[in-house]
Parts: C-alpha cells; sequence; structure tokens
C-alpha cells in the first residue's frame, strides 16, 4: 500500500517540517504486523512529495489468527488483500509516522500549522467493497476534496469476470496538513468496513478526537460512525451521547421510524400465526425452524401454551434464541415448559412427536426442492401434529419490492419462492397424502392483482 | 446334592433369614460384581447398612442394577432376604421383561443358627422376633414357589446341606450355538414342497443319497464336500404335495448333524394334533394329516419328539447370525421366555386384521438396529432382501413362487422355481416391481439419532472412530442446508496429508518426502499420479434413470449425480448438469463398461476441470481481487521508490528489491490461478479425471491396485477424449534410485508447466506397516501452485522459513479416519446395508471436515 501527498506550492519543501521528516532519508518504523516506510520520491519548492509505504508481513498478520472451516472460504486470510489495501493499517501507520503533524504540532515551525496547502493525495489501492465509487466522493467531497478515481478490473486475461472492488484515488484540496491526515485516519478504515484490531469503547475517544473539528457537520456522520464502530450500534450511540444530545434524538427517532417500518412484515406474520394458534386451541407447541426465537417469545407469555419447544438447524440462531429467551435463568417449572434443542426438519425426530401444533414460519423456501420429499414426511409423516402452521413468501409479490430484481428471491439464502398458486397445489398434494385438511390464509397487506406478501396454509390432522 | 446348575445368564435370587447366611453363600459362589446386595443399596443411599427408613430408596435402587444388568444379559445374584412374595414380585417381573430365567436358592436354617450368627455382629441389632418373622413367612411362601415362576428353585435346610455344595454350574442355553460360524445355507419355509428342496440342495452342490428306507434316518444321506450345514427356518409342513418327506429329509439331516432346524408355527400345531389335541385343521394341516395316513404310528411319534425337541431360536457365529421362523427383537437374542418362543413362531401381530381376513403384522425388522443378522421366514414376500440386516427367505414356494436359500456368509441368494402353485395365497405376496423394496421405502427418510451427539463408529479399517458433538453440530447443519439427498450422498472423499516439508531451501514441498513416506515403511511400490487443478468431485453415475429408481429409489430426471467433497450438488444450473451428467453415462455405454463390470451404476471419483467453472465466486472475490489489488498497489509503490532512488535517498535498496520481488510474485501468483481458469461455454470445455473406481453393483474396489484404477479409467477415458481426461502416473520402485530420480524430474517438470504437482499412493489401494494402514495418498504440491494456498508472497525467503514450521498429525490422523469411513460407506451401500449406516459415516467425513486443521495442508 502506498499513500503520496504531494504539495504543490511556494515552498512546497516545508511539508517537510510538517511531517517531522528528514526529506532526503529513508525512515522506517515498526508496525505491529510489519514495517512502514516514509520516503520523498520528489523535492522541489515547486512540488514535493512524501510517500508513506505499508509492508504488511502476511505471515505475522495472521498469526494465532483461526479461521473457522466451513465458514466462507478457509484460506481467507492467507490469499488476502490486506497487505496492499488502505485499511486500519495505515491509520496505525499515520499515527506511527505523523502523529505531530496529526496532533497538530510543528516545533520549528509552528506557523506552518495552520498553512493551507494545494495537496494531491494518491492511495493505491482504495477498497470500497460496500458503496464503491459514489461513497468515496459522498466522503470526501463534503470536505472539500475534487476527486478523480480511477476503478480496476479484477483480471486482464479475463474481462468478463468484471471490475474489482478496488480504486486507484487521488484527492485534491487546499488544507491543512492535520486536517488531511484526520480525514485519511478516519475514512480510509469506513471505506474498507474492517479494523485488523478489536472495536472497542477506545474506538469512541479515537473517532471524537480526530473527527472533532468537521465529523459532526458531515452529512454522513452516520454512515462514518455506524461503519467505523463496525455496525457495534452501542458505541454509536455512546458517541451521540457524547457529542451532542440533540443530533442523537433527532437521528434516533428516524431510526425508531425505520425500525418500525421494517418490522411490520414480520411481525405481522409472527402476529397473525400467534392469533390462529390461540384461536384454534392447542396448549403445546414446537416451533420448526425457530430461528433466533422471535415466535418463541410471543410464546411463552401466552399462558394458553403449556409447552413449547424451538427447534433449528443453526446452532448459531439457537444461541441468539437462547439468549432472547433467557433460557439459562429459567427455573426448573418453566424448563418443563420451554425447551430447545438442535435438529433438522429433514430426518425423522422423535423429539418432534407428540405436539398440538407445529408452526413453521418462512422455512421451506430455505430447504432444496428436491428434498422437500423428506421434509414432508418427516413433519406429515411421523412428527403428525395435530395442527401445522406453515407460512412461505408469495412470488407475485415481489414485483412490488423495489430494488429486487425481477426473478431474484428476497432472500439469498431462498432456494425457491412459489405463487400463491405453487403454494396451494403443493400444499393440497400434501395434505391429502398425509390426510391433512388445509386452510389458506394472506398474511399482510393484499393487494389486489399479486395477493399479499406471504402466504400460510393451516393444516388440520384428520381424525 | 453336591452340584447345582443353573443356566448362564439367569437370575438369581437368594431367600433365607436374616442371619440364614446368604452374604456368605454368594460370596462363595458367585464373582464380585454379580451380587447385588440390599445392604449394600441401603448403604449407598442412606450411608449405613442397616437403616430402617430408606427401604423404598434401597429397593428402587436394587431393581435399577438388576434391570440394568439383566438388559445386558448378565448373571446376577439378589442377596436379600427375599422371604415374603411381594418382594419376590418385582425380581421376577424384571427377569421376565428381560426374557431371563429366575432361579430360587432357599437357605431355610434353622432359627438358633441365624440368632447364634445375628449375635455376633454389631450392625444386627434387631430382637429375635425379627427373625422368627422371616422364617414364618418363609414357610409360608415355600410351596409357592414354582407358581410363582421360578424355573428352578433349590432349598437347604442345615449348614451342613450347604457346606456340601461343591460348585454351582452354568449351563449354556439351547439357543446358543455361537460355536457354529458356518459356512451355512439357510432355507426359507418349504411347507412340503419336496422336490423343490431336493433341487435346492443339488444347485447348493449338497450329496444327496436316498437308500430303501429301513435303513438308519429313513435312507436318507446328505452331505457337502465343503462341510456346509443346512439351517431350516421351520414350516416344513403343510399346504404342499408332501409333508412326510420333507420331514423325513430334515430329521434325518439334523441326527447326522449335517443341518439344524428352528419349528415354525405350522409344525408346531401338527406336533399338537399328533399329541391328540385339538386343533384347526385349516391352512394346510389337513393335507398333511392326509399324506400321514400312510405312515407308521412310530414315525408319527418321531415326528412329535423331533418338533418337541425343536429350539424355537439359534445364534451361530459368535453371535453375528440370528435364525427362527419368525424373526426376532434385538432385545430377545439368546433369552428364554415364552414370549421370546411366542415371537419365533409367529412374529409379532398388531391385534388388527387385514382386508384379508390375516392378523396384521408388526414390522420389526422397520425398527431391528441389531449387529447381528436375522434371517427368518414365515411371511412370503416376493423376493428375499436385506432389510435392516435382516432377510426374510420365505419366498412362497407352496404358493408358486420359489424356494430360496440364502449362502452364509457369502451373503448370497440361491433359489429354485416352484413346479407349481400349490396353494392360493390368501394374501397376494407378488408386490409391484416397480414399487421401492422395503429397505428402500425405510431409507426414504432417516432418523437423526444416529448423527447427533459423540458417535463412535466402527469400521472395517479402525475401530471405534470417534466423531465429536462440536463437530457433529455444523455437520447437521451443512448437511441439511446444502447436502444432496442422503440415498445419493454414499461417499465422500477424505481429506489428504502433504508431504513431510522438505528440507531444500527453496521448497515448502518436494516429492523426496512424499516418497520417503511409503519408502521408509517398507512399500516397495508406489505409484505417482498428476494432480489435477480443478475441483473434487464425486460421481454416481447410473446406466438410465430406472436404475436410479431401482438402485437408489430416487425418482430423478438425470441417470446420476454429481456432488462436492462436502456433498454439495457440484452444478447450480441444472441443463448443464442433465447434460453433463447425460455425458457421461453415455461415455460409459460407449466404453462398454457396464458389460464389462457386470453392472449399472458407478461411483467415480475424480477431478472436474476447470476450476473456474466451480469457483467462479472464490476467483472473483478471492484470488482475482487479491491479484488486482496487490498489482496495482506495488506498481505506485515501486514507481515512487524508483523516484526516490533516483534522489539518491540511501537505504532504501532493500525495501526497493524485496518489492520488486514481491510484484514478481503477485506476477507469477495471478499467472498460477489463470493457468486453472477457462470459460466453459460447451460441454467439451469440461475436462473429467476420475482416478478411482469406487463402487459397482455389489463390488468395491479397494482390493485392486492402483494401476488396475488407472487401466480401466483409461479405458472409459478412450471413449470419449474429449471430455474424459486420462490421468499421466509413474509407478516407482522405492528401492531403485533410478525411480526416484525420474518420478522426481517428472514433478518438476509437472510443477514447472505450472501443474498442481502429484499424488504418491501405495500400488495396494491400501497399505499396511506393522499391521497399521498407512496413509492411502500423500500430496506433493509444485511451487507455484502453493501460491494460491499459502498466498502470493509465500515463498520470499524471509516467509518460506517461518512457514516451514508446520505440523502434519492431526492432518494424517484425519486422513485415515477419513478413508476408513468412506470405505466402509460404500461397503455398506454395496452390501444392501441400511442406508444410516452409509450415512453415519459419510455424515462422520463432513463432521471431521470442521475440525481445527491449518486449511493450508
Amino acid at each position: 500500500m502506498l499513500l503520496t501527498i504531494t504539495a504543490k506550492d511556494e515552498n512546497a519543501e516545508e511539508i517537510s517540517y510538517l511531517f517531522h521528516k528528514h526529506p532526503d532519508k529513508f525512515q522506517t518504523s515498526e508496525i505491529t504486523v510489519g514495517k512502514t516506510h516514509v520516503f520523498y520520491p520528489e523535492v522541489s519548492k515547486e512540488q514535493t512529495t512524501i510517500a508513506l509505504m505499508l509492508d504488511i508481513d502476511p505471515i505475522e498478520m495472521v498469526r494465532g489468527k483461526r479461521n473457522l472451516s466451513g465458514k466462507g472460504f478457509s484460506l481467507q486470510q492467507y490469499v488476502n488483500d490486506k497487505p496492499y489495501i488502505a485499511s486500519s493499517f495505515l491509520s496505525s501507520a499515520i499515527i506511527k509516522m505523523f502523529s505531530t503533524a496529526l496532533n497538530g504540532k510543528c516545533n520549528n515551525k509552528p506557523e506552518l500549522v495552520s498553512k493551507k496547502y494545494n495537496f494531491e493525495i494518491s492511495i493505491s489501492v482504495v477498497s470500497a467493497p460496500k458503496g464503491g465509487e459514489k461513497l468515496i466522493h459522498d466522503l470526501f467531497e463534503p470536505l472539500g476534496y475534487s476527486l478523480e478515481i480511477e476503478r480496476h478490473i479484477l483480471d486482464e486475461k479475463f474481462t468478463n469476470w468484471g471490475e474489482s472492488k478496488y480504486y486507484s484515488v487521488t484527492l485534491k484540496n487546499e488544507i491543512t496538513v492535520q486536517d488531511l491526515l484526520t480525514h485519511l485516519y478516519v475514512l480510509i478504515p469506513v471505506l474498507d468496513f474492517d479494523k485488523h484490531y478489536y472495536v472497542g469503547e477506545a474506538e469512541v475517544k479515537k473517532l471524537l478526537e480526530k473527527g472533532k473539528n468537521w465529523l459532526p457537520n458531515h452529512p454522513l456522520k452516520d454512515l462514518i460512525s455506524n461503519r467505523y464502530f463496525l455496525g457495534f450500534k452501542s458505541l454509536q450511540n455512546k458517541m451521540y451521547q457524547i457529542l451532542e444530545e440533540d443530533s442523537e434524538e433527532e437521528s434516533e427517532e428516524i431510526s425508531k421510524e425505520e425500525k418500525i417500518r421494517k418490522k411490520t412484515l414480520h411481525q405481522e406474520r409472527l402476529d397473525v400465526v400467534l392469533r390462529k394458534m390461540k384461536e384454534s386451541n392447542v396448549s403445546s407447541v414446537i416451533d420448526l425452524g425457530c430461528g433466533e426465537g422471535k415466535l418463541l417469545k410471543k410464546l411463552i407469555k401466552e399462558p394458553q401454551f403449556k409447552k413449547i419447544t424451538g427447534t433449528d438447524v443453526s446452532f448459531n440462531a439457537l444461541s441468539f434464541a437462547k439468549e432472547k429467551i433467557y433460557f439459562d435463568k429459567l427455573n426448573s417449572r418453566q424448563l418443563e415448559r420451554i425447551s430447545l434443542f438442535q435438529s433438522s426438519l429433514l430426518y425423522k425426530d422423535t423429539r418432534f412427536s407428540g405436539y398440538d401444533a407445529a408452526a413453521i414460519v418462512e422455512v421451506i423456501e430455505h430447504l432444496e426442492e428436491s428434498r422437500l420429499e423428506h421434509f414432508e414426511k418427516a413433519i406429515f409423516e411421523h412428527a403428525k401434529p395435530k395442527k401445522i402452521f406453515l407460512t412461505t413468501p408469495n412470488k407475485e409479490y415481489n414485483i412490488k419490492y423495489e430494488g429486487l430484481e425481477n426473478g431474484k428471491f428476497r432472500h439469498n439464502d431462498h432456494r425457491f419462492e412459489w405463487t400463491r398458486n405453487e403454494f396451494e397445489n403443493w400444499a393440497e398434494k400434501v395434505a391429502e397424502k398425509y390426510n391433512y385438511e388445509v386452510e389458506f390464509f394472506p398474511i399482510g397487506e393484499i393487494d389486489e392483482k399479486v395477493g399479499a406478501s406471504s402466504q400460510m396454509g393451516v393444516f388440520s390432522l384428520d381424525e | 446334592m453336591k452340584k447345582i446348575n443353573i443356566p448362564k445368564n439367569a437370575l438369581v435370587i437368594l431367600i433365607g433369614a436374616s442371619g440364614a447366611g446368604k452374604s456368605t453363600f454368594a460370596k462363595k459362589h458367585f464373582e464380585k460384581y454379580e451380587i447385588v446386595s440390599s445392604d449394600v443399596c441401603r448403604g449407598m443411599v442412606s450411608n449405613a447398612e442397616n437403616t430402617m427408613d430408606a427401604n423404598t430408596e434401597t429397593f428402587e435402587l436394587l431393581e435399577f442394577i438388576v434391570s440394568k444388568r439383566l438388559k445386558r444379559g448378565l448373571l446376577t445374584v439378589i442377596d436379600a432376604t427375599n422371604v415374603h412374595s411381594d418382594s419376590r414380585k418385582n425380581l421376577l417381573k424384571i427377569a421376565k421383561k428381560h426374557h431371563v430365567l429366575s432361579v430360587a436358592i432357599v437357605l431355610n436354617l434353622p432359627e438358633e443358627v441365624s440368632i447364634q450368627r445375628n449375635k455376633t455382629r454389631e450392625d444386627r441389632d434387631f430382637g429375635n422376633h425379627v427373625i422368627r418373622n422371616h422364617k414364618r413367612s418363609l414357610r409360608r411362601s415355600l410351596k409357592f414357589l414354582k407358581k410363582e415362576g421360578f424355573k428352578k428353585i433349590y432349598k437347604f435346610k442345615t449348614e451342613e446341606e450347604v457346606n456340601e455344595i461343591e460348585g454351582i454350574s452354568r449351563d449354556k442355553l439351547y439357543n446358543d450355538k455361537k460355536e457354529f460360524k458356518g459356512p451355512f445355507d439357510i432355507i426359507g419355509d418349504i411347507h412340503g414342497c419336496y422336490d423343490e428342496t431336493i433341487s435346492l440342495l443339488e444347485k447348493l452342490n449338497y450329496q444327496i443319497e436316498i437308500n430303501p428306507e429301513d435303513e438308519e434316518n429313513f435312507g436318507i444321506k446328505v452331505t457337502h464336500p465343503e462341510d456346509r450345514k443346512v439351517i431350516f427356518l421351520g414350516d416344513l409342513v403343510d399346504r404342499g404335495p408332501n409333508s412326510p418327506a420333507v420331514l423325513k429329509l430334515a430329521m434325518s439331516m439334523v441326527k447326522n448333524g449335517n443341518a439344524f432346524c428352528v419349528p415354525g408355527n405350522h409344525d408346531v400345531k401338527l406336533k399338537k394334533k399328533l399329541e391328540g389335541r385339538n386343533v384347526q385343521t385349516k391352512h394346510g394341516l389337513k393335507e398333511t394329516l392326509e399324506q400321514l395316513e400312510n405312515e407308521t404310528d412310530a414315525f408319527k411319534e418321531q415326528i412329535r419328539e423331533f418338533i418337541y425337541g425343536l429350539t424355537s431360536h439359534y445364534i451361530f457365529d459368535d453371535g453375528n447370525l440370528v435364525v427362527s421362523h419368525a424373526g426376532l427383537r434385538e432385545e430377545m437374542h439368546g433369552r428364554t421366555s415364552g414370549e421370546v418362543r411366542t415371537f419365533c413362531l409367529y412374529g409379532e401381530t398388531t391385534g388388527e386384521i387385514d382386508e384379508f381376513g390375516l392378523p396384521v403384522r408388526y414390522n420389526w425388522a422397520s425398527e431391528y438396529r441389531g449387529k447381528a443378522k436375522v434371517v427368518y421366514g414365515h411371511t412370503p414376500v416376493k423376493n428375499a432382501e436385506w432389510f435392516n440386516n435382516t432377510m426374510d427367505l420365505d419366498t412362497g414356494c407352496v404358493f408358486g413362487g420359489k424356494l430360496t436359500a440364502l449362502r452364509y456368509p457369502e451373503s448370497e441368494l440361491v433359489s429354485v422355481p416352484a413346479k407349481e402353485m400349490y396353494c392360493e395365497p390368501s394374501r397376494p405376496f407378488d408386490v409391484d416391481e416397480t414399487e421401492n423394496s422395503s429397505q428402500q421405502m425405510n431409507d426414504e427418510i432417516l432418523e437423526i439419532d444416529n448423527l447427533l451427539g459423540k458417535k463412535y463408529i466402527d469400521t472395517e479399517l479402525q475401530n471405534n472412530i470417534l466423531i465429536k458433538e462440536e463437530n457433529a453440530i455444523p455437520a447437521l447443519e451443512t448437511m441439511t442446508r446444502w447436502g444432496i439427498d442422503p440415498r445419493w450422498m454414499i461417499y465422500l472423499p477424505p481429506t489428504m496429508s502433504p508431504c513431510a516439508t522438505s528440507n531444500l531451501e527453496e521448497y515448502l514441498e518436494h516429492p523426496k518426502e512424499a516418497i520417503q513416506y511409503y519408502q521408509k515403511r517398507g512399500v516397495s511400490k508406489i505409484i505417482c499420479e498428476e494432480k489435477h487443478m480443478g475441483s473434487r468431485a464425486i460421481l454416481v453415475i447410473c446406466k438410465d434413470t430406472s436404475v436410479v429408481k431401482k438402485r437408489f429409489g430416487i425418482d430423478s430426471k438425470n441417470p446420476g449425480i454429481c456432488y462436492t467433497r462436502t456433498g454439495r450438488n457440484f452444478f447450480s444450473n441444472k441443463t448443464l448438469e442433465q447434460q453433463f451428467i447425460y455425458r457421461i453415462s453415455e461415455v460409459l455405454t460407449k466404453a462398454n463398461f457396464w458389460e464389462e463390470f457386470e453392472t449399472d451404476w458407478v461411483c467415480l471419483d475424480a477431478e472436474l476441470m476447470p476450476w473456474s467453472a466451480k469457483a467462479q465466486l472464490l476467483l472473483k472475490n478471492q484470488y482475482s481481487a487479491v491479484g488486482s489489488a496487490a498489482k496495482q498497489s506495488l506498481n505506485a509503490t515501486l514507481k515512487q521508490l524508483e523516484k526516490a532512488k533516483d534522489r539518491n535517498i540511501e537505504g532504501l535498496d532493500a525495501v526497493l528489491e524485496k518489492v520488486s520481488h514481491k510484484s514478481e510474485a503477485i506476477d507469477k501468483y495471478i499467472s498460477s490461478y489463470q493457468n486453472y481458469c477457462w470459460d466453459v461455454t460447451y460441454l467439451d470445455d469440461f475436462k473429467l479425471a476420475p482416478f478411482h473406481i469406487l463402487a459397482t453393483e455389489g463390488k468395491t474396489y479397494d482390493d485392486k491396485t492402483h494401476l488396475w484404477h488407472m487401466k480401466a479409467i483409461a479405458k472409459i477415458c478412450h471413449a470419449d477424449p474429449k471430455i474424459m481426461l486420462k490421468t499421466k502416473f509413474q509407478i516407482v520402485d522405492t528401492s531403485k534410485e533410478e525411480d526416484i530420480e525420474k518420478a522426481i524430474a517428472w514433478w518438476e517438470d509437472l510443477t514447472n508447466k505450472k501443474g498442481e504437482g502429484f499424488v504418491v499412493k501405495p500400488l495396494d489401494f491400501i497399505a499396511y506397516h506393522k499391521n497399521e494402514f498407512l496413509q492411502p495418498a500423500i500430496k506433493c504440491r509444485g511451487k507455484e501452485y502453493l501460491r494460491i494456498i499459502y498466498g502470493p508472497e509465500y515463498d520470499l525467503q524471509e516467509n518460506l522459513k517461518r512457514l516451514k514450521n508446520r505440523g502434519l498429525t492431526k492432518k494424517r490422523t484425519l486422513a485415515r479416519k477419513e478413508f476408513s469411513l468412506g470405505i466402509d460407506a460404500l461397503k455398506h451401500f454395496v452390501r444392501k446395508q441400511p442406508l444410516r449406516k452409509t450415512h453415519e459415516r459419510v455424515f462422520g467425513i463432513l463432521a471431521m471436515e470442521s475440525e481445527m486443521v491449518d486449511p493450508r495442508l
């Protein structure tokens, strides 16, 4: 990774005082996982360039880090772009090499600290995986920069693989050295949306300190802080608390409103399922594919349900569900009522048997269509609850979702999505085969043409 | 009385007042753990052996221990007073539940003896009235012991009598024939079909001599040149044309020691009739009686005795084979009780009656999970087949079906068709040909119990392979969310270890170490096979889709499947998948494979190229991305460094040199991954390079050398070289230096041309050293290839030095375990064992793959 900062002014070479680095020396310092070097490729009165170079040790970088295999690409950390891109390592290097300038000090020529230079800054390369070119513009332009951005293709031989997420970026601005460095210090990791170290409360202080002069007025301050804290809401809230009570309230209100709007569909789905269950007079319920336990939490509050069980194939989801319902704090009487375990809906599991009702909410579309046969057997033939409340998206409704490409599914793990007709055909076939009656209900606001967003089949066992 | 006899796995209940000497008696005649003492149990639940208020807990614990022991088939002795019938009742119930015989040993000694003994014991400070009460209860119940259900009762009245007992002999049960290991020919229900029986015996190569009847054994002499023995599964008689002749044949063979026979319900009914009891002559007994009219009374008495003497089931071959007429649940194997006998004769019925007026039979075999094979008859089926390790051999000969024998241990079926339909079946036993078999129907859905939690799996190569719970958890998720239908997934490939790290300066891996691994372990011939860089693919290919239905029980549009090493479908594009599968099936047809291997399906282990076909996302998100970022970043850095150099800045030479090395490394890295990529527009752009023929119908090929595999595969490749790729190989004699040098030179050539490298294997598929089987394969990867594994800059000097510090032990342990599981999964499949056996093995492999191992190895 290389950062060059070029001053194009009279007395351009005086920036060496500001950066506190001798123009004729090649200077090296150790950082956590490698080295950083500073040198001047070009020095003259008219134009002086200082270069900050990172030499990341790819082996040291991954030492002691464990990558759970089976999760993503197991060689990810070994075949990694970090040594070559501008990332939080660059911020560390700035601190290491340019701390005096960053802190607005210059002992020999203190008057230069507030002097603005015509700077041209080049970074090779910037990684902007989420946001791309537009985000680079949106982050720097409000701070007065003009930009030249060159996007790199993935592979010269296989041009059909397309563009990469990497950019060579040239920034131009008339600005003090201190401001320039604080901008880079904060915004580079924001673009990369990653940090090489543990993100904790110390980050709040760092961001406030480096951003105090410009962040509060930056139109993207919400996004910047969110990404700077890698999405940890608590840190962001803490920052707003310290920063200004006013702006915090404003932004919180917006996000609350957003949350309410977003929540509606899934909440409504759960509420419909819950209402139908309550009407149908069942007392023992198993939530098959309970996920993070949203429905379980609702079920637990209802005295009608004497026995409540949740199961999911994802151990992670179950851990979240456990937290959500405070599973570890339940007393022995509550434990008789509530249980959770890992299982799969594609195998016969005797623990599924003996329930009045099963909820299968937005689950089947995550199964391979070719394996539905196993699901049907496991649930309808073997578990055989008296009632089954099963929901799945209505594909027809997808056209109502802006931004959802035609033919794409709502979730990237969906293996299929059905129209109302397809769902009903399937449900009726299964009901007939396994001796159930089935009734259908739309979930969500009903559109005259395409129906509701989600659909539910309520199966009742013929006895 | 000097010696007493008890069954080997009996429940022995000692009965006697306090102080009668029960504990002393028990200790003298039984082993430490065989004795379950109420005093000890009382101590365990209350801290003292004479606590009076802990009775309930004491006996709950005692009965719990007794249950566990009896369940496991262990002889158990109860050391408690047991003087009340109530206290014995529970114990007898437990024995009955586990089909174990109960023996009472009564120490009915004079009161004075007990009183005297208790006086000398400090912990027995209760009054003498207690002993008197015990004696009274004992006396009262003595004569009812037989009625209570004790099979044997031994009573002793004096100390002298007790002392006279020299030992207790433990008798083997009649059903225990474990020492007979076969080979056997097990024959299903005959029902008087004499001619077919003779034909079948002849087909099985028995020599049959029929002499005049007045000679011994009705003049019949049957022998087998290899000393095989016949096992008759009962129902010799009724319905058919010649029950007396069948009886004579069976009786003579049993008497001569050439056969075993278990009784069937028809045989027992005949016996009852011969005893003069009133039984219905429906269902074929009438015919038997008519056929017996001309026989002598003496013969009829012989028949009665013969059937009376038959044992309802037998256990053979160290417990690996169980036979009875109507099958037997695992918990009843080797046990004796009325229930066991009833089960053996009639099977299990639900009490319901079906539309043909026959009792509905409970399908005990669908729940059978035992290790022993259970072979039985009783219910006519069209074809005999393995189902959960059980086989029903009654193929309805008398109903016009066939008479079938199972050769054990070969597991081959031999049958002769019925000459005619002697009797109309009351329930049709012909199943529709297109229907799946019972095993396949049972396998349509598997049980989760076999996968959850910590498991140990035994395989032919290794026993007790541990599957950890923490590994089963992610495997269940992978299998559920991504796995193909388990009925297809008959194999998953094992992980493969690289060779030991090279000590040559510029290499991380070098063939020398790979060859040495086998050389040092006494393997004289090895094979080096070129390693193709694509994606591992397991292919199950059938001759056509009807074979898929018949053999795999799947309704599929394609005559096969191609899946990855983690059990995911290889193709996401359905059209492409269909074309590919059909193409490979045609290749095999063209290569005459089906005829030559006498099969209609095959499982191949292969590499499918290009890598980019499967790894497109990985290449875009990771490989080319890193290359693109690195190239731009390093170029910019170089440019600025050179500028600074032009300014004569000192001290940057080393850095400049390093960056140019890095830059070269990146170029090599890019060309390395590019080498494994090409666009796939047509089917012919794929290249399939199989390297193992894993299995075909009834066979696995782990007994063939890799040379055999290579040759057989070359033949397939020859049929369609456009899509098939032959793997190059060299055979190396590890004692010949020139062979080794040649192989190394070949490797250098391959890897210089950016090939991945090669895999070194012992020539035998499975090779041993000091009784341990060796790594099935060791990979040795080229310098350039390793860039895409260890990172572009891995070979910079200061990096390589550090990377050489790597441990292979865990990888190799996993490789061996996964190999054992994989081979075993296939074997269970080709032997038509229940699918869960295969599935738990492939699941185990998947679980092991979530074990933390350096992914670069």
